[in-house]
């Protein structure tokens, strides 16, 4: 233990460099810091991971792509904090894909210990697994990490930055730097005299930079408290550019038809599109084709045009069949993984039993901006602009799909409109590539339709749970859950690397293991069934599946145990993890929860710990001439330290809202292995008429930092599921609801 | 042949086929990249941009049947001299990604020329056609109340 507390002690370095005109900071997790991403062209200011003082003030590079979570805000309000500069006079810059912008955070996430019991020991070991992350040199937005990864680093590199520059004007002015203040962006001496760090930056750039406790919560100006959004403006006066808003002088348009089954492309006829207006030209991408235009309209129309032969597809030819595989999984092989066995779940024979069976489908991102990415192969160099979670995979793969080193790639990441883990695949960057290699010297911007985008998802993967639980005298005293599905870290794995890592895979069975719930005798199981379609990332991941599954049958032991379901849930959590139990009184509080509702209301209540953050939500549903409506929902969540409220409070209900959308409606179905959904009318989702009221409280006991995009997706759906129960009586083991129940305005 | 627009009070000749949908030729050949393309439907209500002061799905409207002026988000204020409704959506700081926005903005301009103190039923009836992904629907309420108000009083 001492050996591990010593490497925890000595996890954060901190570095400077010069810099043509002034100092660079940057605050590196790990003993040898990360290869310098710097790369210094002439008469052009030098980048440094985090943080850049120069004549033209302070710059950071943000190594988070923004995404929608204002991460751009929080980093430059934690980074001010210590630094006393205005947040808003400091200029946040998207760093180039580089491998020191590892994202540690959601590597260390990967580590065999229940996140809730995580303390600053165990948080210290976690911290070190962050090197794995250098490692791979993945630079990920993704797993709710952007926060915690950014906490404790950017307030380092803050407080480094004003320590050196203090120590700079110090010996300027032959005084101890502790007679120094800073202020605005500035040294202050004991006389008034004022230097601006600007002209300090290149003496400090000389100093070795000291080390620097971190400033108490309670002096902090901006954390903490609400704080303007930087994107804000753009995004409010169409100014904002997205990566489909990208345009270059001499762009042409394009768009891309792909095999949608996984078979391949057998031929394909496009004399009747090449004679179409505006067509420039039709390229054989082998596995389908692109259609290059005057603009995206012209483009998909021509698209539409060619004839195309897919190939039989490798894939089953039902929804039904596919199913049929995720289920055999549960009898043809021992489990992948059971990364919770407490007690003995097989010689309970105590109490009542109960068993139930779920069921979820297959889900597509839908992001608000179809997938997209403009390329431009020029001088034996491919730039590409493309909105993505990933900068350095999506160089690396993009290289090794055209030929060329990765040294070759120049990526840009505008912004996205909308990710929700979609964006760290790397395909439609891929693709761009393809065609702009074809027209070579021509930027194109590749767009794809909304049904394209619909049918060549990576999604979230259909799953199926088989719990078997005991309750007596009112208390749980066992829980046995098994849950058959794709492993997405596996095929993402797989994507990445060429195949599928070995092992345990404990994501498939995250929002479910890892949950604080006292339950004498507790097993989780992950059974693997790959199944061909091509899956990925999904807001929440894992916790996605099991937060539907394991909470919506704790509420069918607290019916079988004739409890009141939030009480049932309190007891069992309060055992494990009292900021859980206390997130659950919260909400409590907040609905006015009695555990009864009038005619015509139903109420339901979810829990799910996930991310590092456990969120409580009640939701209620009235039921109006035969439909039903969500009408309100009050969601309590514990994020250990609140760094922007509002901003939090946005990732609540949004993620919230994207969970109750995928439970309502959300389905895909795949007949002779292509995806039967189109657009938004056959994958709709909440809109304004039919998302409920909601209210969200933000607790700060929990030890450590925890996401915020993620953590409300997973309880949502079984917090509705919950609801309806109560008002109909009737269990819905299986999503999307509608097809189950009609609810009102959908 | 071509056909005049009058786009955000400036003229256009355009010269393409009758049948490109508005918002193609705002975003492609005039460069106008505020106006947003989700769906190509009328299913999401993110190429909402006016055209004779109506809110109207660009992606529905071909360029031959233009009807009047049109103005986008862009012709509604700019960084620098945001219109009531875009202050009021800083102020509520809507946006998460903010690819709809455009759209939600245009649609609410709509609804307040109209009906310029809306109730919530009146702002559901109005705004249902426009999607939003990241879930930004209560502050869009609460946006558009505030703008109200606002627009009374001045
Ligand atoms: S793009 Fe026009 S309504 Fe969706
Ligand atoms: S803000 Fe992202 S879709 Fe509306």
């Amino acid at each position: 233990m001492s050996r591990i507390g010593k490497i925890a002690r000595r996890t954060f370095l901190i570095g400077s460099v010069a810099v043509a005109g002034g100092v660079a900071f940057g605050v590196y997790q790990v003993k040898k810091p990360a290869e310098n991403p710097l790369s210094s062209t002439d008469g052009e200011t030098v980048l440094n991971p985090f943080v850049i003082i120069n004549a033209d003030g302070v710059t950071l590079i943000a190594p988070k792509a923004e995404m929608g979570q204002g991460v751009h805000t929080t980093w430059a309000a934690l980074l001010a904090e210590e630094l006393d500069v205005a947040w808003s006079d400091i200029t946040v810059l998207h760093g180039p894909p580089a491998k020191a912008y590892y994202n540690s955070a959601l590597f260390g996430l990967g580590l065999p210990f229940l996140d809730y019991e995580v303390g600053d020991f165990r948080q210290g070991l976690r911290d070190q697994v962050g090197e794995i992350a250098k490692l791979v040199g993945l630079q990920l937005t993704a797993g709710s990490t952007s926060m915690k990864d950014g906490f404790v680093r950017m307030r380092e590199a803050g407080a480094t930055a004003r320590e050196t520059l203090k120590l700079a004007a110090a010996a300027r002015l032959g005084l101890s730097s502790d007679d120094l203040t800073t202020e605005n962006g500035m040294v202050i001496a004991p006389d008034g005299t004022r230097i601006p760090y600007a002209d300090l930056a290149e003496d400090a750039a000389a100093i070795d930079p000291p080390r620097v406790a971190l400033r108490d919560p309670s002096d902090w100006k901006y954390l903490g408290k609400d704080m303007p959004r930087v994107d804000m403006v753009g995004k409010v006066t169409g100014t904002a550019k997205f990566g489909i808003d990208t345009r270059l002088d001499g762009m042409r348009f394009a768009t891309v038809r792909m095999s949608p089954n996984g078979g391949g492309m057998v031929r394909y006829d496009d004399s009747a599109a090449r004679s179409m207006a505006g067509v420039e030209d039709v390229i054989d991408l082998g596995d389908g084709i692109a259609v290059v235009a005057r603009n995206t309209w012209l483009a998909f129309r021509a698209a539409e045009a060619v004839e195309i032969t897919w190939g039989p597809s490798p894939r089953p030819a039902t929804n039904e069949a596919l199913f049929d595989a995720i289920t055999a999984a549960f009898d043809s092989s021992a489990p992948n993984a059971t990364p919770r066995d407490e007690g003995d779940v097989d010689s309970v024979s105590e109490g009542t039993e109960i068993t139930a069976e779920y069921r979820i489908p297959w889900l597509a991102h839908s992001t608000m901006e179809p997938m997209n990415a403009t390329a431009w192969f020029s001088s034996g160099t491919m730039h590409i602009w493309t909105g993505n979670q990933s900068p350095t995979l999506t160089r690396d793969k993009v290289a090794e799909a055209i030929g060329l080193t990765p040294d070759q790639v120049q990526v840009e990441t505008p912004l996205m409109g909308g990710a929700f883990g979609r964006r760290g695949e790397t395909d439609f960057s891929v693709l761009a590539a393809r065609v702009a290699l074809a027209l070579p010297d021509t930027p194109v911007n590749v767009t794809w339709s909304r049904e394209e985008d619909m049918r060549h998802d990576y999604y979230r993967p259909a799953a199926v749970a088989r719990f078997r639980g005991r309750v007596q005298d009112g208390q749980a005293v066992m829980l046995d859950g098994k849950i058959a599905g794709h492993s997405v870290v596996k095929a993402t794995a797989a994507k990445i690397a060429g195949d599928e890592t070995p092992g345990p895979d404990r994501e498939h069975l995250s929002g479910g293991f890892d949950q604080p719930y006292g339950i004498p005798n507790f097993r989780y199981s992950g059974y693997l069934a790959p199944t061909d379609i091509p899956v990925g990332y999904w807001r929440s991941v894992g916790a996605s599946m099991n937060g539907f599954f394991f909470d919506t049958f704790i509420d069918e032991m607290a019916h079988a145990a004739a409890r009141d379901p939030l009480q049932f849930r309190l007891e069992l959590i309060r055992r494990e993890h009292e900021p859980s139990a206390k997130v659950l009184e919260k909400v409590a509080e907040m609905s006015g929860w009695t555990g009864q509702t009038p005619a015509g209301t139903g109420r339901g209540v979810a829990f799910c710990y996930s991310y590092g953050t456990p969120v409580a939500q009640v939701c209620e549903v009235v039921e109006e001439e035969g439909r039903i409506r969500i009408a309100n929902l009050w969601i309590a969540c514990d994020v250990g330290t609140a760094l922007d409220p509002r901003n939090i409070e946005a990732q609540m209900t949004g993620g919230a809202l994207f969970g109750l959308s995928a439970a309502m409606m959300g389905e895909i179905t795949f007949t002779d292995g292509a995806a039967d959904q189109y657009n938004f009318p056959d994958y709709d989702a909440l809109r304004m008429h039919t998302a409920p009221k909601m209210s969200v409280a933000i607790l700060e006991n929990n030890r450590h930092i925890g996401g915020v995009g993620e953590p409300a997706t997973p309880p949502a759906p079984a917090a509705l599921g919950n609801a309806i129960f109560d008002l109909t009586g009737e269990r819905l083991r299986e999503t999307p609801f509608n097809k189950a129940v009609a609810f009102y305005g959908v | 042949m071509t056909t005049p627009l009058t786009i955000n009070g400036t003229d256009y000749r355009i010269d393409l086929p009758d049948d490109v949908p508005l918002l193609w030729v705002l975003r492609d050949e005039i460069g106008l990249t505020g106006t947003k393309f989700g769906c190509g439907v009328a299913a999401c209500g993110a190429c909402t941009v006016h055209i004779d002061g109506e809110a109207v799905r660009s992606c529905q409207v071909a360029l031959a049947d233009v009807w009047g002026p049109v103005t986008t988000i862009e012709g509604l204020g700019t960084p620098d001299a945001l219109s009531a409704l875009q202050a009021a959506w800083v102020e509520h700081q809507v946006a998460q990604c903010g690819y709809c926005q455009s759209g939600q903005i245009m649609q609410a301009v709509d609804l307040l020329a109209r009906t310029p103190s809306p109730t919530d039923a009146d702002i559901d009836e109005a705004m249902e056609g426009n999607l939003c992904r990241c879930g930004t629907y209560p502050r869009i309420r609460a946006a558009i109340h505030t703008a109200a108000a606002r627009m009374k009083e001045a």
